[in-house]
């Protein structure tokens, strides 16, 4: 008989609702992966879990929220970011995450994701980039790249992908980075980062999908997807952002490429608001006006 | 709880009843609101955007509709109370999350002041062609509850009624407005603070480690917890369980759709408002609401000039529908007259509830404009007949 070894209790299980395991994730995704790297980040960061709320659209990783042992928010198709936006201005104290997929973020979502980036609202925004709508079974996205087959691009896709860290910096949002589930420390290193930083911040996670994407891509299982990702991933701090998009079997940049000081949404707003009506302004309680 | 007096702009006022809302809102507590630009109900989140910074809270203008019905939920699970406001086609958008807020209970105020459609449809004038979208336009099940002020001092009144139903009943609740209401300006009196009831929100007493997010007592709504209060909690738009966690079976889906349904169905008679008048020995009574309630009353008044026994049932509360008093009327009056700025939705209504013991003879208008009071009229004189 093998005897049993007795193993401490994973770390991250205190951030987790550890009653709703098993996940309802496929074997070789990354989205646990990369919840894996932010309760790391948490950890580390020693933030009051009291006082970050997670928010998430619909989708894979949509289910993240649900997962958090955390004020967390599962909200409609697309909108996660203006629920965290009205979250956040309604309660300046709070660290707000949004935890969301490619298709929500940048499909049905993409026009809250550009304005609130464009507003420079506190939000840290992390998205998993599995290349595919995978809840629904992997149809085409705003992400799949040119010539990648998917249900609804069976002989191959012909629309050009977003790059999503361009975007993002286009739209003003004052940190940037990407990196793979392979890269599980920088990750959560990038992630501790923004909780620690105020404006809005942007990582793009490169995911695999081995159930939906690697599969009918013939790229193998999750396992290949790694060697795929480490391979092919090249660290390019501070790499201009127009230059990092990603095709079907290039290279991956990785690497953490803009982080820039604005003044936040909020910050400008009690600006303004205090320049004009000087003590006449009721500035929410516990903010600072400046 | 009475009002905080920063926000209540107590006295004698001309306003028109897109301000009325606004101050409606101010009195009622709203500290937050989002928004996006529409004609005709613009002027409100104008008003409350250049109000609030000396009250103190937050204006934010969305993207879209969509964003503007989100944020403010997201407002509310902080703390705030919040609402937002559109017509016709930000309603339509903002479907989807009226959808949501039913789902999660998140109070809240939508406040629609209606315009002439379908689509893009009349921007500047005026409808009540959404009644039923806003009873049935989301999809799923359920009750919601709407009411439909006359006058720019009921916008002020019904839109602190409106947050106070939100509140007790953890439900969305609709300001259905129109056009000649939104921009009709009149005397509009505003308490002291102290004289206005205000429905606080229903958070726990219990601590983190006994309380269940859904969990009932006694009635069929929950109490609540905000974000930041250290219960960590889990919201879905998903079937949930009582601890608001993702159920995904039959059995879940008919106990939260039976509850959600049941707490406004079983509460409809105590929040049915309604004006009535001579309705005793009415032998036909004008149900009309909003905007149209006033010209009809004008008709109620030249139809009792000729001799007509003529009630007024004018409906403040349009949803949930006074089912029980259309019934027991239609069991003693000749016919129902039914005006409204639409082909007949509220008409089908009254039909229903009438169950063929009475006629129901609508007098529908396409909206851009009012009914004349003789149209209204000469329906109560066939319904006399």
């Amino acid at each position: 008989m093998i005897p049993v070894e007795e193993v401490a209790t994973n770390p991250v299980e205190p951030f987790l609702r550890m009653e709703r395991i098993p996940h309802i994730w496929c074997p070789g995704c990354g989205i646990g992966t990369s919840v894996n790297s932010f309760t790391r980040a948490l950890i580390e960061s020693e933030a009051d879990l009291n006082k970050i709320a997670i928010v998430s659209g619909i989708g894979c990783t949509g289910r993240v929220a649900g997962y958090m042992k955390l004020d967390s928010f599962h909200t409609t198709h697309g909108r996660a970011i203006p629920f965290a936006t009205g979250l956040k201005l309604a309660r300046p104290d709070l660290t707000v995450v949004v935890y969301s997929g490619d298709g929500d973020l940048f499909a049905i979502g993409g026009n809250h994701f550009i304005h609130a980036a464009r507003r420079n609202i506190d939000l840290k925004v992390i998205c998993v980039n599995n290349l595919i709508y995978a809840m629904t079974g992997g149809q085409a996205a705003p992400t799949t790249p040119v010539t990648a087959v998917s249900t609804t691009s069976p002989y191959g896709c012909y629309e050009p992908p977003f790059n999503l860290p361009y975007l993002a910096a286009a739209a003003g949002a004052t940190y940037v980075a990407r990196w793979t589930t392979f890269h599980v420390r920088q990750l959560a290193r990038a992630m501790k980062e923004i909780l620690r930083r105020k404006g809005f911040s942007f990582i793009e996670v490169i995911s695999p999908c081995p159930t939906l994407y690697q599969r009918r891509n013939k790229m193998g299982d999750g396992l290949d997807a790694m060697k795929f990702y480490k391979e092919h991933s090249k660290v390019k701090n501070g790499a201009p952002t127009a230059e990092v998009g990603l095709d079907i079997a290039g290279d991956i940049i990785v690497g953490k490429f803009i982080e820039i000081e604005r003044p936040s949404y909020a910050d400008v707003m009690r600006h303004q608001l205090h320049a004009r009506l000087g003590d006449r302004y009721a500035c929410e309680e516990g903010a600072v006006c400046q | 709880m009475t009002a905080d007096p920063k926000g209540v702009l107590t006295g004698a006022h001309f306003l028109d009843g897109d301000q009325a809302c606004t101050e409606g809102c101010l009195a009622a507590g709203a500290r937050f609101a989002a928004g996006y630009p529409i004609t005709p109900s613009t002027e409100i989140v104008e008003r409350f955007a250049q109000r609030i910074p000396t009250v103190g809270g937050v204006f934010v203008q969305m993207e879209d509709e969509l964003a503007a019905s989100i944020a403010i939920q997201g407002a509310v699970w902080g703390g705030a109370k919040a609402f937002t406001v559109t017509s016709g086609p930000g309603f339509s958008l903002m479907m989807e999350h009226l959808g949501y807020a039913v789902m999660t209970e998140t109070p809240c105020v939508l406040v629609n002041v209606q315009r002439g459609g379908p689509s893009t449809g009349l921007p500047t004038l005026p409808a009540q062609s959404d009644m039923m979208q806003a009873r049935w336009g989301s999809h799923g099940d359920y009750e919601i509850i709407a009411l439909s002020p006359s006058s720019p001092q009921e916008c002020f009144d019904l839109t602190i009624q409106a947050f106070n139903l939100s509140e007790e009943f953890r439900v969305p609740v609709l300001l259905m407005m129109d056009e000649c209401v939104g921009h009709m300006t009149e005397k509009v009196v505003i308490p002291e603070a102290e004289g206005i009831e205000i429905r606080p929100r229903r958070l726990t007493t219990l601590p983190p480690d006994q309380f269940t997010l859904y969990a009932t007592n006694g009635d069929m709504v929950p109490d609540m917890v905000h974000a930041g209060m250290g219960y960590r909690f889990h919201v879905t738009g998903l079937t949930h369980d009582d601890r608001g966690y993702p159920a995904m079976t039959a059995q879940a889906q008919d106990k939260l759709i039976r509850r959600l349904k049941g707490k406004i169905s079983t509460a409809a008679e105590r929040i049915a408002f309604r004006d009535e008048e001579a309705l005793d020995d009415a032998e036909v009574v004008v149900v009309s609401y909003g905007i149209t309630a006033r010209v009809a009353q004008r008709a109620i008044e030249d139809a009792r000039r000729k001799g007509l026994k003529v009630g007024k049932l004018r409906l403040i509360t349009v949803w949930p529908f006074p089912e029980r008093q259309v019934r027991e009327l239609a069991g003693r009056v000749k016919a129902f007259v039914v005006p409204e700025l639409n082909m007949g939705q509220m008409a089908l209504e009254v039909e229903r509830a009438a169950g063929g013991r009475a006629r129901t003879i609508p007098v529908p208008h396409a909206g851009g404009t009012v009914h004349q009071p003789a149209d209204i009229l000469r329906a109560i004189e066939e319904a006399a007949k």
